[in-house]
């Protein structure tokens, strides 16, 4: 298994190191350039020659590449073109922890509903709660986060105030670097956006889940756990839960990686400092080397999700061996 | 002359007319009612989207200051001057009452007009990008799984290096390119292109975007029914009577194959509204004034306290439109899988 891993690992650095690459080449082709405006006006010839110079911007890709490579090497993301009191890592890691709690809590959420109500509506398949429970999981994969956002602040935070409508409620620094202080203000502001990504992810889960169980409980295993006289509730969840997981595993890797790196929309409604709007606006401020390396992490973690999810399918079905 | 009897064969020789597998999932489809009712509603956005003009008081371009953020079905008097000038003073109500029947945005453009032209937008969106997508998916699996051997080997070496790349980056870089792009002006083929997006209200390019993105998972679906089907013997036996590739890959191979991709895109469908709306939101989406109903959720948003209805009209429209195409798509493949059959 190790070996496995090691050589996925390896294997892997090509694909994270071309899509960085792609992605710094293709930044660049954007016409425009990080210097042209200062305010509403246009910046003056020269002196945007003078900036472009300061960060490297003048000489050819390949150079400009491999410098960025050689400061990667130092661990350092590179410069922040139009915030020069900051770096990319400071900026990393003002936004990744935020992006990283939320996406971790939505996840949860998404599991700690979706899986019991999989389970339910398998068992009790083709009752009313089966039917229920599917449209109910529907419905929530249909209503987009843009909706449901907007639709929760409404509800909960201008009608109710029951909950804050804006804002994360921790700052940095951050305990490790990566997880916050649990602080009352912490939880009364992390409820609606982990509601609001939480909601259309257990949908997803619920249907999956279902529909695995739903599968595995037709094998003939089930049926010779049954014969052998087990409680149902041991049959169910000794014998069928685990490779019922196997469609939920396959989701989970791509998933995390986009939720735990930030989704933009969510940040965007409740305004959080997090990765997935740097991302987006990285792109319209040409912040070169901002978007690269917030692409190196989302490469980084695409990949450990990926590999984490093979190994849990080792772990959920011992008859899939890696060697 | 004796006369000719009649003789009536056995009943057994002539069995009742068979049903193919297309008019089983037929039936199975019309069994799940919820996945009917899902189409019918798609099909009612569809002649929405086409009567457009026909149920639609206001144009849905025309801003008017007097008219900023009105509620719904509030009447305003209209005054016989050419700029209506309207003040709800408890006057009774002359003729020629200005309703908005949703309100209006902040810029007086009427919301009820833009959402039904938004369904122009999104229904545009799903028919064109899962168009695209399937067939470029569709050619290059059907390439890579009937050629096989090496050039099967280095396609889908490709496709798995592609499936690593994050979709939205690229979307999002396209898009902002794109518009960079239109706002610069260019010759020749990217001129016309630029000029054809602008006539289409600033779609071209999205379609562009959202086609060319999600075709591998078509072409590893094509492949594999393409791989699946290259074995059996009925390819064989017209590869035996001396079919060329191109006729057992048209006659024989695609109608077989085509089903589960069909099915396939379909569900991709949401995604693709929902990508539309999502880009709209952040303003990569179309060009304004092109009505979206993510740029309305957008511009609606700031205002959700005083004005709830500018986002939750938009919003109800493609919660409604997302949840219809999830259970036809949802419909459609449980009626197709042989596993769930006779429930």
């Amino acid at each position: 298994m190790t070996k496995y891993i090691i050589r996925r690992l390896l294997l892997s650095i090509p694909v994270v190191f071309a899509m960085i690459l792609a992605t710094f080449v293709l930044i660049q082709a954007l016409p425009g350039g990080p210097f042209d405006t200062v305010g509403e006006r246009a910046m003056p010839e020269h002196m945007r020659m003078i900036m472009e110079q300061r960060y490297g911007l003048d000489k050819p890709l390949y150079e400009q590449f491999f410098l960025y490579l050689k400061r990667l090497a130092r661990g350092d993301l590179g410069p922040m073109m139009r915030l020069p009191s900051q770096t990319v890592n400071d900026i990393v890691a003002q936004t990744f922890p935020v992006s990283f709690q939320l996406g971790i809590l939505a996840v949860l959420l998404g599991f700690a509903i979706g899986i019991p109500a999989g389970i339910i509506a398998a068992l009790k398949h083709n009752t009313l709660l089966d039917y229920i429970a599917t449209f109910v999981a529907v419905l929530g994969v249909s209503i987009p986060n843009l909706v449901l956002g907007p639709l929760l602040i409404l509800v909960f935070g201008v009608y109710l105030k029951w909950f804050p409508i804006a804002f994360w409620g921790a700052d940095p620094p951050f305990i490790l670097g990566l997880f916050p202080r649990p602080t009352a203000q912490f939880w009364h502001h992390a409820v609606l956006p982990t509601v609001t990504l939480g909601t259309g992810l257990s949908a997803v889960v619920a249907r999956l889940t279902r529909a695995g169980l739903l599968e595995v409980l037709g094998e003939d295993y089930i049926r010779t756990a049954r014969a052998k006289g087990l409680r149902e509730r041991v049959v169910i969840l000794r014998h069928a839960l685990k490779n019922s997981l196997i469609p939920v595993a396959t989701i989970l890797g791509p998933l995390l990686a986009g939720i735990l790196t930030g989704t933009f929309i969510v940040e965007q409604i409740f305004a959080l400092n997090g990765m997935g709007r740097r991302f987006v606006n990285s792109v319209s401020e040409r912040e070169y080397f901002l978007l690269t390396s917030l692409t190196l992490i989302y490469g980084v973690m695409l990949v450990l999700g990926n590999l984490m999810v093979d190994i849990m399918y080792a772990w959920l079905d011992p008859r899939i061996r890696y060697d | 002359m004796a006369e000719e009897r009649k003789v009536e064969p056995p009943a057994e020789l002539f069995p009742r007319k068979g049903r193919s597998p297309l008019q089983d999932a037929l039936r199975e489809f019309r069994r799940n009612k919820v996945a009917v009712g899902g189409t019918a509603f798609v099909l009612l956005v569809v002649v929405m989207a086409i009567i457009a003009p026909l149920i639609t008081p206001y144009d849905f371009r025309t801003t008017n200051t007097n008219y900023t953020r009105t509620k719904p079905l509030t009447p305003y008097i209209v005054t016989t001057d050419h700029l209506p000038n309207c003040h709800w003073a408890g006057t009774p109500l002359e003729m020629g009452c200005t309703v908005f029947l949703a309100g209006s945005d902040a810029l007086g453009r009427d919301l009820w007009s833009r959402t039904v032209y938004g369904t122009r937008v999104s229904l545009s969106v799903a028919v064109v990008a899962a168009s695209v997508s399937l067939i470029i998916g569709i050619i290059y699996g059907t390439i890579s799984g009937y050629a096989g051997g090496r050039v099967d080997n280095l396609m889908m070496r490709i496709v798995d290096f592609l499936y690593a790349v994050p979709v939205l980056v690229m979307v999002i870089l396209m898009q902002v390119y794109f518009k960079a792009l239109a706002r610069q002006g260019a010759t020749g083929f990217m001129g016309l292109l630029i000029r054809w997006n602008k006539a289409m209200g600033g779609m071209l390019f999205l379609f562009i975007a959202l086609g060319a993105l999600n075709w591998i998972g078509m072409a590893r679906l094509a492949r594999g029914q393409v791989l699946s089907y290259k074995q059996k013997e009925f390819i064989e036996a017209a590869r035996a009577i001396g079919a060329s590739n191109a006729r057992i890959i048209f006659r024989h191979l695609l109608p077989n194959v085509i089903g589960p991709l069909l099915i396939a895109e379909s569900l991709a469908i949401p995604g693709y509204i929902f990508t539309e709306a999502a880009l709209s939101f952040i303003g990569l989406g179309v060009d304004p004034p092109t009505p979206s109903w993510g740029a309305m959720i957008n511009e609606g948003y700031q205002g959700i306290r005083s004005n709830p209805h500018l986002v939750l009209v938009p919003g109800t429209a493609l919660t409604l439109l997302t949840l219809a195409f999830n259970f036809m798509g949802d419909g459609l493949r449980d009626a197709f899988d042989p596993r769930l059959r006779g429930r």
